[in-house]
């Protein structure tokens, strides 16, 4: 059980993948150890040999049998590092001199070159051999000790062996330790999300504060459970809304309805109900669109006609189609607009924010009053609508973009508390912000979108939440 | 005109038949999907109105991209429930020339299908818009009545030339907010009246008879003073 979880585990994956890489780093370098100490050291012998053999071939073609063994015994004599196996034999393979007690019986052919132990001055020792044989059936056997180099041989084999088993050993570790590092940095953001799968919307991933790989995964998914929440709350307060706000004005049409059926003295007075009726009916529906609007705006699906777009002239727009209606009430609508304000986003709905932007400051302003609409660019598209109405208290100035949210001060004026909602909604889906501040007196609303180069080099609009988001 | 209604709601499909017949239309209904493709294919209608989800395994938008790829250009105005604007684009893309979701007011629906109706049997590029002494030229973009010129900023000339192309019909504040504004929402505020009164101050005010008319419930029209 813990067996086949362990090889599941990504984490036991990234150990193995970690100690085969050592194993494998480990045995290239013993082999390019093996290759230049124990392989010179061979080729070393080798050479020595044959320049052993050159010098007693001149020496035998100089003086024949007695000066080959002189040299022999001379050089046995010379050699300090005592490693030099000399043995020269007659034809009947009987020793002359040389520091072996007998011609070794597996040496039998010329030009190879034999790894052999052979006893030497009573000591039992590695030896390399090389045989040569003389005219007149003389044979010369020439030799290096190499009992050093199979001790080092035999070290290195050691160390191999050992090498191997450490690293076994410390890929064990390794993969243990990595496997704990992954667990424990993902065991969090398993827990969160197994928590909030679970009906937890408030856990959040713990950072680490370190800003690395991890950290920004946890942020990414905070990110998404921030938003997540936000959706969440928004659904909730639709559904609190229809409980609550819907009801009293179906109460109304339909107090109106039963009223006119029960009462209604003269088909005309019930002709007038009805029609009183439908009207509630029809300011009903008008609030469930915007409430629909607003939930398809908040769920993000109108991204697909974001472009390029020039706010401008969508805003001299707006100024010409409510500028009747507020010089109607006495209130004078300026308008300061730059040429240009390349935005990026859905044109429709920035309208439809600005619109209802200056919809309620031209509805809350007095008479002789003055609504600015201003924008400006500075980092961003910056639409600011200020009026000189009653204005929203501090207190209720983060709750004003809730739904149905309607001041005290705005009580007796008409409207469904919906036009903020709406404005904040369009501001997050294009990655802008929307404040309240007060224009002692009145409202100046601030609606900021990003700048359509900025858009370009964006991630996408991830749903910042606004400064005056009133959610967490 | 004859217009066909392609509604499976019992109700809904009813009331809309009486309105229009009411409004003296010729009207057929169908109440399926299967039965709406085959009057739509092989009848001429000046309208049709179409609802997008019917039962049968036809919906609206397969009726109507049907028509469209046997080249049929009849005006279809979609009935909708599905009020998302995504589904309004999808619908516009589908071929239909008009898209009203439910529920809807039969004074708007009777005024959109008129419009399209009428459309329908375009005469043609006019160059000039006249009812009674009011004229309108398109090139100059000049307005005179009764012979004297009558100054107009250039949305109140738009506004004017839209009533006047739909005169003798009732022109919805939707279709005025569509039409002249390219506003597809509902302002909530009156705009549209206070333009519209502006609009009558210059046009009708100076002279004895007033040609656009306040329709009740309705909206707008722009029309000759019947004998």
């Amino acid at each position: 059980m813990i067996g086949r979880s362990l090889f599941r585990s990504a984490s036991v994956r990234f150990g193995v993948v970690y100690a085969l890489l050592l194993a494998v780093s480990a045995t290239a370098l013993a082999l390019f150890l093996w290759w230049s100490t124990a392989g010179l050291l061979d080729r070393q012998t080798q050479a020595a040999i044959h320049a052993d053999a050159q010098g007693l071939a001149e020496r035998w073609a100089g003086g024949g049998i007695p000066a080959l063994v002189a040299t022999i015994d001379d050089r046995l004599a010379q050699n300090v590092d005592d490693d030099a196996i000399y043995l020269l034999a007659d034809p009947a393979m009987r020793r002359i001199t040389g520091n072996l007690q007998r011609w070794p019986p597996v040496v039998t052919q010329v030009a190879i070159s034999y790894e052999l132990s052979v006893i030497r001055s009573g000591m039992r020792s590695m030896a390399h051999i090389q045989r040569f044989d003389l005219p007149d059936g003389f044979f010369l056997l020439i030799g290096r000790d190499v009992q050093i180099r199979a001790q080092l041989e035999k070290m290195l084999k050691d160390a191999l062996v050992w090498a191997v088993v450490m690293v076994v050993l410390m890929a064990t570790v390794g993969a243990v330790v990595i496997r704990n590092l992954f667990q424990r940095t993902l065991s969090d953001i398993s827990a969160t999300t197994a928590a909030i799968a679970g009906g937890d919307l408030t856990r959040r991933v713990r950072l680490s504060g370190r800003g690395d790989e991890f950290d920004q995964v946890a942020e990414v998914i905070n990110d998404m459970l921030a938003r997540i929440g936000r959706l969440m709350d928004g659904v909730r307060q639709v559904s609190n809304a229809i409980a609550h706000d819907l009801r009293t004005p179906i109460t109304r049409a339909r107090t109106r309805l039963e009223e006119a059926a029960l009462h209604a003295s003269s088909p005309e007075a019930l002709r007038a109900a009805i029609e009183r009726a439908t009207a509630d009916l029809d300011g009903i529906v008008g609030v469930f669109q915007a409430l629909l609007r607003i939930a398809e705006i908040e769920a993000g699906s109108r991204r697909s006609s974001f472009a390029r777009m020039d706010v401008a002239p969508l805003l001299r727009d707006i100024e010409e189609l409510y500028g009747a209606v507020a010089e109607d009430r006495g209130v004078a609508l300026l308008l300061d607009v730059p040429e240009h304000l390349p935005a990026y986003g859905d044109r429709a709905l920035v309208q439809q924010a600005v619109a209802n932007m200056v919809d309620n400051a031209v509805k809350f302003s007095p008479p002789g009053g003055a609504v600015r609409l201003q924008a400006s660019v500075n980092g961003a598209v910056t639409v600011c609508v200020a009026d000189q109405g009653p204005g929203i208290p501090a207190a209720d100035r983060a709750r004003a973009t809730d739904r149905f949210f309607r001041g005290e001060t705005a009580r007796h004026t008409p409207g469904s508390g919906l036009g903020l909602s709406l404005v904040l909604a369009v501001a997050q889906l294009h990655g802008g912000e929307l404040t309240l501040d007060d224009n002692a007196p009145g409202l100046r609303a601030t609606l900021r979108l990003p700048l359509a180069e900025d858009a370009d080099t964006r991630r996408g609009p991830a749903g910042h939440p606004a400064a005056a988001d009133p959610r967490p | 005109m004859r217009i066909l209604v392609v509604e499976d709601d019992k109700d809904v499909g009813g009331f809309v038949v009486r309105g229009l017949k009411e409004a003296g239309h010729v009207v057929e209904h169908a109440d399926n999907g299967r039965d709406g493709l085959f009057m739509a294919a092989s009848e001429a209608f000046d309208a049709v109105v179409l609802d997008r989800m019917l039962p049968g395994g036809i919906d609206g938008l397969h009726i109507l991209e049907t028509l469209r790829s046997q080249g049929s250009a009849v005006p279809v105005l979609i009935l909708s429930a599905m009020a998302e604007v995504d589904d309004r684009v999808k619908g516009l893309k589908a071929g239909s020339d008009d898209y009203l979701t439910k529920p809807f007011a039969f004074a708007e629906l009777l005024a959109r299908v008129e419009a399209l109706a009428r459309r329908g049997k375009g005469e043609g590029p006019v160059t000039k818009l006249v009812v009674e002494d009011l004229e309108l030229d398109l090139l100059s973009r000049q307005v005179r009545r009764a012979g004297k010129k009558v100054d107009l900023q250039p949305r109140e000339f738009r506004l004017l030339e839209y009533l006047m192309r739909h005169s003798g019909q009732v022109v919805t504040r939707t279709m005025l907010l569509e039409g002249v504004w390219d506003y597809h929402f509902d302002p909530q505020t009156n705009v549209i009246d206070v333009h519209v009164s502006r609009l009558r101050q210059k046009v009708d005010k100076p002279f004895p008879v007033a040609l656009i008319h306040t329709v009740r419930n309705a909206g707008y029209m722009l029309r000759a003073e019947q004998p």
